[in-house]
């Protein structure tokens, strides 16, 4: 007897099909059916502030520092072929940075944030810029061991206050210019990022990561166009950790933690690798189940771990690519 | 066509690990010249393109482009003076059109100078360079996906990703291979053209019919030295270059 | 002389630490990120049998080397087989792995599980004396650490180089289409260097142990120590691995010296910094850049 076979048959919807290229212009329920889901994620973003009470609003503010963080995660593994385990060190050091120049020289946040954000990034490019000529697990690695060894430094010669870290520094005026400055910078970040992937240095990026000997082949330095996309993703971090430093108006070595360096990771792969938004969207769903689990201590960090295999074995597309794979295509199952 | 030597290469050698790839070469290609190089499967040919192009770095000897040492440069930069080579096993993007894989050279620094500035519009001129090169640009053809293409595109696809960087001299790495008759019937012909047009060519080659065709001189390899070198038909009369072809085929089908 | 001897017990120890990661990296590209985890792992559980099993010590501690080289094992069977060959999920996956391992480790709370905070695991030495070696007071522990680390060494050499699982482990690092095609499977391959490595790992906890406490912070710090070894010495690499303690360890012993500990992962960085500008393939590295790969 012939056993029947079922397999799921997908097609894109028509509507898709007649939204492609230009075409989204020609009619409203087509533009509507482009424009709904971005829409939806930049109002749900815009407005959360206003439902949401207190507690969770300062949730809010941390999960957009993980919805940067896995934004330069998402860029730099998916577009260029880096994994960096190290988010953290974007963080502190762009917080400490901030924090010193607050605290030593009295500057007010809106000089720190962008100094900081800028100086940070260029300390952290420098630090990996020696491994990128290298094989891609030497930037694992390395992204991995700085900012613990960082940390060890700073405990053992105990600069920039040691353990006890850096306190009293300016913090914004009210919790509105916290949620909004945070939310816009994720914004502004993942719509510059996508812009960014569709041009020609998105194209020349992925090259590299499929294909560099034909890069340079012809004629581009991979190790300047490396360099320059750990620069981008190392400007978000470090916005995330200036941002932070005056969020709470302290800076320690905790803002080294491996917190800022898997959570993101985990965001990244729930959300899916490569769509941008998965792990902005991942990061927002993350950040409110840690707080949750604040009461369980370290076992935040398994759970994003065990969260992480969880993806990475079953489901490694991520949230994001079945979602949209559901809104443009319809499935059936078919006999066969 | 002068005869000054565009590129040397003086008693090039290189070994991996005990075994030598490539012994103590050196040969001269002239400015305008096409040099064809044959030999058997492991005689130490794509060595020698790596070598040459950078992408290994070698134990000892020399390179040099328009009397300049490029030794060891790395390979970008080599690209970046003008000398380019295809690759045997290519890896376009699949889910791109074919003229999208053009854009890396386009964006060189190398085509930035030349162009002076802005280039503009470079997919209009990724689609002009793919259809000098025979995408005929009517049937949509640079337009389609990369993994749609039958193996004769890719293969000028391969090629002309080398000429999008106005190269003076193209290394090509057995462009022939794995091509039906009619399929290299459209090649030739356009390597004509660019031999017409000035351009220096060292081609490595299996198909020995459709080279000796091509090329005013041909250099012939085994265990990775220089086995004879000259004229196609005075080449194929030496005797240990035929000794070394016995029992190999020389036309593979 | 005190330089000499103290020198040499850490540069034992740095090389006890680095030889299962390089073991694992050199047969199956895969950076084992939970070896620190697996460390500290064995460092408790030979506590916990010892102390609260009562079991006699060194059966504890044959007990706590089987059950990580079983988890070794388990590791790449669920999770990194279904990864191979895709190298940013392998990396991320094992990297999660590790962590869960040594943040669990410090859990508290847990339906009554107490967590391993605190000062107070110590594993006992083998032997409590001193000796007095060319007018140096030592520890006995620390002259075992120098002969146990040199058994490591050697055995896993002669291990690769004169047995038939050694033999086809090396073949699988050198190339492992050639040894597939000699009918080596390189699954199996990386299943026994997992777990070859983990106990690796956990053998090095239980010699080096003794000499302080059982921290779950030093997972962290174990890690980081054998990722260095293996940078300045060249990844995947014995001999380098071999080298690169050495320089690691004589160079923190004499700024020890010096200047004081506090400037130790100060040197750390600074050789990762140096070697990567330098030499960054390792001291003697022979895996090339990416130029190599044609």
């Amino acid at each position: 007897m012939i056993a029947k076979e079922r397999r799921k048959e997908r097609l894109d919807r028509g509507i898709k099909i007649r939204t492609g290229g230009l075409y989204a212009l020609t009619s409203w329920r087509e533009m509507f059916y482009l424009l709904v889901p971005r829409v939806i994620l930049i109002f749900g973003l815009l407005l959360s502030p206003f439902i949401l009470e207190m507690y969770w609003q300062r949730v809010l503010c941390q999960a957009g520092i993980y919805a940067l963080l896995a934004l330069g995660f998402d860029f730099l593994a998916e577009y260029v072929g880096l994994v960096c385990l190290g988010g953290a060190f974007f963080v502190g050091s762009g917080a400490y940075i901030s924090g010193l120049l607050n605290a030593k020289m009295g500057w007010a946040p809106f000089l720190t944030i962008p100094i900081a954000t800028v100086a940070g990034a260029v300390v952290s490019t420098l630090v990996l810029l020696p491994c990128l000529r290298l094989r891609g697990i030497y930037f694992a690695i390395i992204s991995f061991m700085f900012p613990l060894l960082t940390v060890y430094i700073i405990i053992a010669l105990n600069i920039f206050g040691g353990t006890e870290g850096i306190t009293a520094l300016a913090t914004f005026p009210n919790i509105w210019v916290d949620q909004y400055l945070i939310l816009g910078a994720v914004i502004i970040a993942l719509f510059v990022l996508r812009r960014l992937v569709t041009e020609d240095i998105g194209l020349i990026l992925r090259s590299i990561k499929d294909n560099d000997q034909a890069v340079k082949a012809s004629g581009i330095s991979i190790t300047s166009y490396k360099t320059k996309a750990v620069f981008i993703a190392a400007l978000i971090g470090c916005f995330g950790g200036a941002y932070l430093s005056h969020l709470y108006g302290w800076v320690g070595i905790s803002q080294f933690a491996l917190d800022y360096s898997i959570l993101p990771i985990a965001a990244t792969v729930m959300g899916g690798m490569g769509t941008l938004v998965g792990p902005v969207i991942g990061a927002f769903i993350l950040t409110p189940l840690s707080e949750a689990l604040r009461g369980f201590g370290q076992m935040r960090v398994v759970v994003y771990c065990l969260i992480l295999i969880g993806f990475i074995v079953y489901k490694p597309e991520g949230l994001m690519n079945v979602l949209q794979r559901k809104y443009h295509q319809f499935e059936h199952w078919e006999e066969v | 066509m002068t005869e000054e030597a565009l590129l040397q290469v003086k008693k090039i050698s290189k070994s991996f690990g005990g075994v030598m790839a490539v012994k103590d070469m050196s040969f001269e290609i002239a400015r305008g010249e096409i040099l064809g190089v044959i030999g058997p499967n492991g005689s130490g040919k794509t060595t020698l393109v790596n070598l040459i192009t950078g992408f290994v770095k070698p134990d000892s000897g020399e390179v040099f482009f328009k009397n300049k040492k490029i030794t060891g440069m790395q390979p970008h930069k080599i690209a970046d003076r003008g000398v380019t080579r295809t690759f045997q096993v290519m890896r376009p993007y699949h889910s791109l059109p074919a003229f999208k894989n053009l854009i890396v050279p386009l964006n060189s620094p190398r085509i930035r100078r030349t162009r002076g500035g802005k280039l503009g519009d470079k997919d209009g001129v990724a689609i002009d360079i793919l259809e000098e090169i025979g995408f005929e640009r009517d049937a949509y053809v640079p337009y389609k996906i990369a993994s749609s293409l039958p193996l004769g595109y890719l293969k000028r696809l391969e090629l002309a990703r080398c000429l999008a960087l106005k190269p003076e001299v193209v290394i090509c790495d057995e462009i022939f291979s794995g091509l039906s008759m009619s399929e290299i019937s459209t090649m030739v012909p356009l390597i004509e053209k660019l031999q017409m047009e000035g351009m220096t060519i060292m081609m490595i080659e299996h198909r020995l019919r459709e080279l000796f065709r091509l090329v005013n001189r041909v250099m012939v390899m085994n265990f990775g030295e220089k086995l004879a070198e000259g004229h196609p038909e005075e080449v194929m009369e030496n005797k240990e270059v035929r000794e070394a072809y016995l029992g190999t085929e020389a036309v593979p089908c | 002389m005190n330089i000499l001897i103290y020198g040499t017990v850490n540069s034992v120890i740095f090389a006890l630490v680095a030889v299962g990661f390089t073991l694992v990296y050199g047969v199956s590209r895969l950076p084992n990120f939970a070896h620190g985890a697996l460390y500290v792992l064995v460092g408790f559980l030979t506590w916990s049998l010892v102390n609260d099993f009562k079991l006699f010590y060194p059966l504890a501690i044959l007990i706590s080397l089987g059950i990580s080289s079983i988890l070794g094992a388990l590791i790449y069977r669920l999770v990194l087989i279904r990864l191979r060959g895709m190298a940013t999920s392998e990396i991320i996956a094992s990297f999660a792995v590790g962590l869960i391992i040594l943040e669990g480790l410090r859990l508290q709370g847990i339906g009554g599980f107490k967590g391993f905070i605190g000062p107070f695991y110590v594993l006992p030495s083998f032997i409590d004396s001193k000796i007095r070696i060319t007018g140096v007071l030592l520890d006995a522990q620390r002259l075992i650490v120098i002969l146990g680390g040199l058994a490591v060494v050697a055995s896993i050499w002669l291990f690769t180089h004169y047995t038939k699982t050694g033999l086809s482990l090396r073949a699988i690092a050198q190339d492992e289409q050639a040894a597939m095609m000699l009918g080596i499977d390189s699954d199996r391959a990386a299943v026994i260097s997992l777990s070859i490595g983990s106990a690796l790992a956990g053998l090095a906890a239980v010699i080096i142990l003794p000499l302080g406490n059982v921290t779950a912070e030093a997972g962290y710090r174990i890690l980081i120590n054998a990722l260095a070894v293996c940078i300045i010495g060249g990844l995947g690499s014995w001999a380098g691995a071999v080298l690169a303690s050495f320089v690691l360890g004589f160079s923190m012993i004499i700024s020890t010296s010096l200047f004081g500990s506090v400037w130790e992962s100060v040197v750390l960085v600074g050789a990762i910094i140096l070697i990567l500008i330098f030499r960054p393939s390792g001291l003697l590295g022979k895996q090339k850049e990416l130029e190599e790969r044609v």
